[in-house]
């Protein structure tokens, strides 16, 4: 119950600040502040008091919601969930803090939209009614659309439509798969259901699951996104604002990766041991093909964008090898993928204020006059290219360790990136901070300094203290 | 705890340094960073005692558990531990020891760069990541090391980063090294799926429990592949073929710098790694041999490179080269204790070496160009006194440090089972070699007349005068110090001379005093080249002298075939070809958006005649 | 009195519908649209009658002035029409209104 409060206090608050902005300017990032703290505490003191350690997947609530379909609210947590929504807390925080002087008009809308987004993101991550998962869905991507549309940068709509199409059409295959699947559940039990737990109870034949896990599969490989359904990505990361594309990348591609633990690799695991090869090979891609396309580019967010393809595909990678390393590997990069890209994007918006370009071109030493900027760039590249001692290494090295010992060659070709990541990691680094000073910046001010730091510091925790993260065992 | 503490002083001062960079003075950034360093060294003066005192010469600490690696067989922790035996000692000794005195100089010498706290930030945080590197007990917390060390070699290289040519030297040294580490990583992979371990002290115990069992073909070509992978990361971090090609152009960094990282300390990472994991090479003869083989190769490549070059500082990174392949040649041939040996005595001298590069080349107003030297013999004695110094271990001659580690080394070749005499030929022929470039450099820099106009003007700083004697002092007699290291390579594969040839000794000590000689005769010109000597330019405009002042070559065999084609690949490719496909969908939308609002053209009568049409067609077929 | 079959009547009706349509398409003046419009709507007259005298009903009759009285308002309305387009456009080319081009 506390959830679903939490759920809608997060919308009334956006409300609210809506409403506020129009009659005292600059409250809305207040109450937003204060509200996404306050629910976050909620949240916090909610799982820490539970007598209960949300091993397995722990049903909160169960409502029936459409009676004619048996559609229920229901909802659930375990581990999985909990840790992505606290992600979710974390950078939605940063989220207010970032946009804080970026966001000119409409400001009270504004936050609305960002704080149903999380409403949204956080509702994806509890539901276990698949009719519900679907509509959480699609409430986290109206408003994503609405933030990319209207308060982007120059080619926004585009940015928009293209984000908006590509994860509508993935997610109207998804909805075919739902209702096939719970048509599937009729005629095998007579009974309607759209209930999580009922469909991982359903034995189901391998050919009608390979069918059904397809859809699911797509529109959750668009959400990460691998190859060859990568293309949004770049466009969407590139013209949303900063906290946008923080939300983007830090855990919106998240619900791609959650997704394909939860529902496909759960709900389907022959047909997912069958499809492996396949998803593998589309991984090991990404990865490649990502930090290729990073190393071209000459957009600060857009090669940054390619790197979050990259890393994803290490995810993707790591959920395919059905290996448990591989697997506590997959978490860890996602949080730590969620910190380093989130830090990253923060400070291409930190430039970007300054500056008022992305290009790496009107770029480079930066460091003369914001040596602060520029270690923390430096830290956070370091992070991006898998240094050990920050997060993103034990993931990588996880999964590149657990892949191995399945399928050796794989791990291999994926281990190329650890070069091609350096090599983009060189590029930003250096195209933006280092060479000939092209225009002096104001170094980084208190409040930006406190993000970065906090994300650093989070950053080498995961990465020389990983047992905090490793230590749940995330059902299995 | 001891242990851990040693590396406890550079990061605190690191942090220290990094938080409060601008606002600290000179004195205090020096005082700070220099002291640290002092008080690791100290701590490790200590360790090596105590290890000495122990029982079973091994000390070990565990910090925290950091995670844990699952295979088939079981779970295996990986811990933040440190280790340190004789081979560790030695390392832990030669970083902070010979870290010390260039830190102190480093003080001196960078005093009056704007940037001194992150300097000095840099190379603290270089020295913790080298201690990590060689105390870890594990092999994920040695890549920890490894990986940092990279860096911050990647930031002391690019330190004056508005310079473009220090950035893409930053940049390349970067990635090349990645490329060595990526292969060490997979051969970390591999060790742990067919071993389930990380753990060195473990690892060297699975080990022998294998190789006493009957050898089953896939655990040795198993084997095979992880001892060639680890070859692979030790040939990217050490400079050796054919992963060389970063080391020179990483003379763009501040001396003090060339001498810490790319000479005394990390270059010979890749020698610590192998000589740490030298149970995997025991039982791959066959890449001891590649070992073998390539030092040799390095060494007699990076010889000839040494001898095209201009600038002071390239010809001793070549020299480092070329040195670390005789180390390299030495592990190949199993001749452990005397790589270590080398390792310890080069990071002396060539440290030594560096440092007096540094301050003749500060003295000069940043003149690193031999050809624009000369007569430094009288100009600058104090330095060159001390060159020389260098110059004498380099060659080896007899009584120096450099003698007893390279006669040990060369020693060893002719009867050993993975080297033997052809390679015992070419490490000769190397000495030859670094006599004949030694002298070279000897003799462009400091003999003939002096070849620039401006004043001199010596840093005469007591503290890095101090730290330049010390270091002499080490050259000289570092041959003294007893190494210790038959507990930690007990297996050692050299059998005492079994039919050695009775001039081996002898061929061995004459040879680089053969070189002097003939550099005396074939380097006349340098040697009395005076200002308008244009002999001295004429003798360096060859063909040849100019691919060998190249590097051989090797750079644009690697442009051509991998970077330019990436680059090609990435140009080409640069809006995602993928993202043309995916907007094909687009402009079939648009098509027949096109189509159908020809259509739609707004004229009546076009409407009507549609209609008509259509209604005639309707009848028609109604009818019929 | 031969009467006069009505397949004739209504090739004749079909041949002034065909006339009165072509001229609507075809031509350009507004006006001669109108007048052409109006050579349709007798056309469909002419059937009317034809009908209405071969089946002797008065139906046709009927229909006609009904036909008759709609062309008028039509006239009306169309000519009103027009005075406003010549006022507004300064011409009678009906392709000068295709706002409605999509």
């Amino acid at each position: 119950m506390t959830l679903s409060v939490i759920m809608l206090a997060l919308v009334l608050t956006g409300a609210i600040a809506w409403w506020a902005e129009r009659h005292w300017q600059g409250s809305a990032k207040w109450l937003s502040l204060l509200g996404l703290t306050l629910l976050a505490t909620v949240f916090a003191v909610f799982i820490t008091s539970a007598n209960h350690d949300f091993a397995q997947l722990q049903v909160l609530t169960r409502v029936m919601w459409i009676a004619t379909f048996n559609i229920e609210y229901s909802i659930a947590i375990d581990q999985l969930s909990i840790l992505l929504i606290a992600l979710t807390w974390l950078l939605a925080i940063i989220c207010v803090l970032i946009s804080w002087r970026e966001i000119k008009h409409k400001v009270g809308f504004y936050y609305f939209n960002l704080l149903l987004t999380v409403a949204g993101i956080i509702g994806v991550f509890i539901a276990v009614d698949l009719f519900l998962f679907f509509f959480f869905w699609e409430v986290m991507l109206l408003p994503m659309t609405a933030i990319i549309a209207i308060w982007g940068h120059e080619n926004r709509r585009f940015a928009a439509l293209k984000f908006f199409i590509f994860t509508q059409v993935s997610s109207l295959l998804m909805l075919v798969a739902i209702i096939g699947f719970a048509y599937f559940h009729l005629l095998q039990t007579g009974l309607l259901s759209f209930y999580y737990l009922d469909w991982r109870a359903l034995p189901m034949p391998l050919a009608m699951s390979q069918y059904l896990m397809l859809g699911f599969f797509i529109a959750f490989a668009v959400k990460l996104p691998s190859v060859p359904v990568h293309t949004w990505l770049p466009d969407a990361h590139t013209q949303a604002p900063t906290a946008g594309s923080v939300l983007l990348a830090g855990v919106l591609l998240k619900t791609g990766a959650y997704g394909l633990i939860r529902f496909v690799i759960f709900l389907f695991p022959e047909a997912s041991v069958q499809f492996a090869p396949v998803a593998a090979t589309l991984a090991v891609v990404s990865i490649l093909y990502g930090a290729k396309m990073a190393f071209a580019q000459q957009d600060f967010k857009r090669l940054i964008a390619y790197s979050s393809i990259s890393h994803m595909g290490f995810v993707m990678l790591a959920l395919f090898a059905f290996n448990s390393m591989a697997y506590q590997g997959a978490i860890v990069t996602m949080v730590a993928h969620g910190l380093s890209s989130a830090a990253l994007f923060c400070l291409a918006g930190m430039i970007y204020q300054r500056i008022h370009s992305r290009s790496l071109i009107a770029m480079g030493g930066f460091w003369r006059s914001a040596p602060r900027m520029g270690g923390f760039t430096l830290a956070f590249a370091c992070a991006a290219f898998g240094l050990p001692g920050l997060g993103n290494f034990i993931g990588e090295f996880l999964i590149l360790v657990g892949v191995f010992q399945v399928q050796a060659e794989f791990a291999i070709v994926a281990a190329l990136a650890l070069v091609a990541s350096a090599v983009y990691g060189m590029v930003l680094f250096q195209g933006s901070f280092q060479g000939p000073a092209k225009c002096e910046v104001i170094d980084l001010q208190r409040r930006e300094v406190a993000i970065c730091s906090a994300l650093l510091l989070l950053l080498l925790l995961l990465g020389c203290y990983p047992t905090l993260l490793l230590k749940f065992s995330f059902g299995g | 705890m001891l242990l851990a503490s040693v590396m406890l002083y550079p990061l605190l001062s690191f942090l220290f340094l990094v938080s409060f960079a601008k606002k600290l003075s000179w004195p205090t950034v020096a005082t700070i960073s220099v002291a640290s360093i002092g008080l690791s060294a100290l701590a490790s003066g200590l360790l090596v005692w105590q290890l000495s005192a122990s029982d079973n010469q091994l000390l070990t600490v565990t910090l925290w558990h950091w995670f844990d690696l699952n295979s088939h067989s079981g779970s295996s922790a990986v811990n933040i531990g440190f280790y340190l035996d004789g081979l560790s000692g030695v390392m832990i000794s030669v970083v902070t020891g010979v870290g010390f005195l260039i830190h102190l100089f480093a003080a001196i010498y960078m005093k009056a760069d704007k940037n001194f706290a992150r300097f000095m930030a840099y190379m603290n945080l270089f020295i913790f990541a080298m201690l990590i590197l060689v105390l870890a007990d594990n092999l994920v917390l040695l890549y920890l090391g490894w990986e940092g060390v990279g860096l911050c070699s990647f930031l002391l290289i690019g330190f004056w980063y508005q310079e473009k040519s220090n950035v893409l030297a930053a940049r390349k040294a970067f990635i090349v090294t990645r490329v060595g580490d990526t292969s060490m990583a997979i051969a970390l992979f591999l060790l742990f799926s067919t071993f389930g371990t990380l753990d060195i002290e473990l690892l060297s115990s699975v080990l022998p429990v294998i190789n006493g069992a009957d050898t089953d073909a896939v655990l040795d070509d198993k084997l095979y592949w992880i001892a060639l992978l680890l070859l692979g990361g030790a040939v990217g971090k050490s400079a050796q073929l054919p992963l060389q090609t970063w080391l020179p152009d990483a003379m763009a960094g501040p001396t003090p710098v060339s001498a810490l990282i790319h000479a005394a300390t990390m270059v010979t990472a890749g020698v610590y790694l192998i000589a740490r994991l030298h149970h995997v090479f025991l039982l791959t003869p066959e890449v001891m041999h590649y070992i073998a083989w390539l030092g040799a190769i390095t060494l007699l490549l990076a010889g000839v490179a040494a001898l095209a070059q201009n600038d002071i500082k390239r010809v001793l990174a070549y020299s480092t080269m070329s040195q670390i392949g005789y180390m390299m040649l030495a592990l190949g041939a199993g001749a452990w204790s005397a790589g270590a040996f080398h390792l310890m005595t080069h990071a002396f001298f060539k440290a030594l070496l560096f440092l007096t590069a540094g301050s003749i080349i500060y003295a000069l107003h940043h003149q690193q160009n031999l050809f624009k030297m000369g007569g430094l013999l009288q100009k600058a004695p104090f330095e060159s006194a001390l060159f020389i110094i260098g110059l004498i271990c380099l060659m080896a001659l007899p009584g120096s440090s450099g003698f007893f580690s390279k006669e040990a080394i060369i020693a060893q070749l002719w009867s050993s089972d993975t080297a033997g005499p052809m390679l015992w030929w070419c490490a000769i022929l190397g000495a030859l070699l670094t006599s004949l470039y030694s002298c070279r450099l000897f003799f462009l820099g400091f003999l003939g007349r002096a070849r620039f106009s401006a004043p001199i003007q010596a840093e005469k700083h007591i503290l890095l005068r101090a730290a330049l004697v010390a270091l002499a002092i080490l050259s000289l007699l570092g041959g003294l110090i007893p190494l210790e290291l038959s507990l930690v390579f007990p297996n050692s594969v050299v059998l005492a001379s079994k039919n050695e040839p009775s001039w081996l000794h002898t061929v061995a000590i004459l040879t680089p005093f053969i070189g002097i000689l003939a550099a005396w005769l074939y380097f006349k010109p340098y040697r009395l080249a005076s200002s308008d000597n244009k002999q001295v330019l004429g003798m360096h405009n060859g063909k040849l002298a100019q691919f060998c002042q190249q590097g051989l070559g090797f750079d644009s065999v690697y442009n051509t075939f991998i970077v330019q084609p990436y680059m090609w690949l990435a140009k080409r490719n640069k809006n995602d070809i993928f993202d043309q496909i995916m907007m094909l969908n687009t402009w079939y939308v648009g098509l027949w958006h096109d189509a159908i609002i020809m259509v739609q053209n707004g004229s009546l009568r076009w409407y009507l005649a549609a209609f008509g049409i259509a209604i005639l067609l309707l009848t028609g077929v109604i009818l019929l | 009195m031969t009467t006069i079959p009505l397949f004739h009547v209504l090739i004749l009706s079909s041949l002034l519908f065909v006339i009165g349509f072509i001229g609507v398409v075809a031509r350009k003046n507004t006006l001669f649209i109108l007048m052409s419009l109006e050579v349709m709507l007798n056309a469909v007259g002419v059937a009317f009658i034809g009908a209405g005298s071969v089946w002797q009903q008065a139906d046709g009759q009927v229909m006609f002035i009904l036909i008759l009285t709609l062309a008028a308002a039509e006239v009306a309305a169309g000519l009103a029409l027009l005075i406003r387009m010549q006022k507004r456009y300064h011409s009678l080319d009906i392709d000068l209104l295709n706002r409605m081009k999509g």
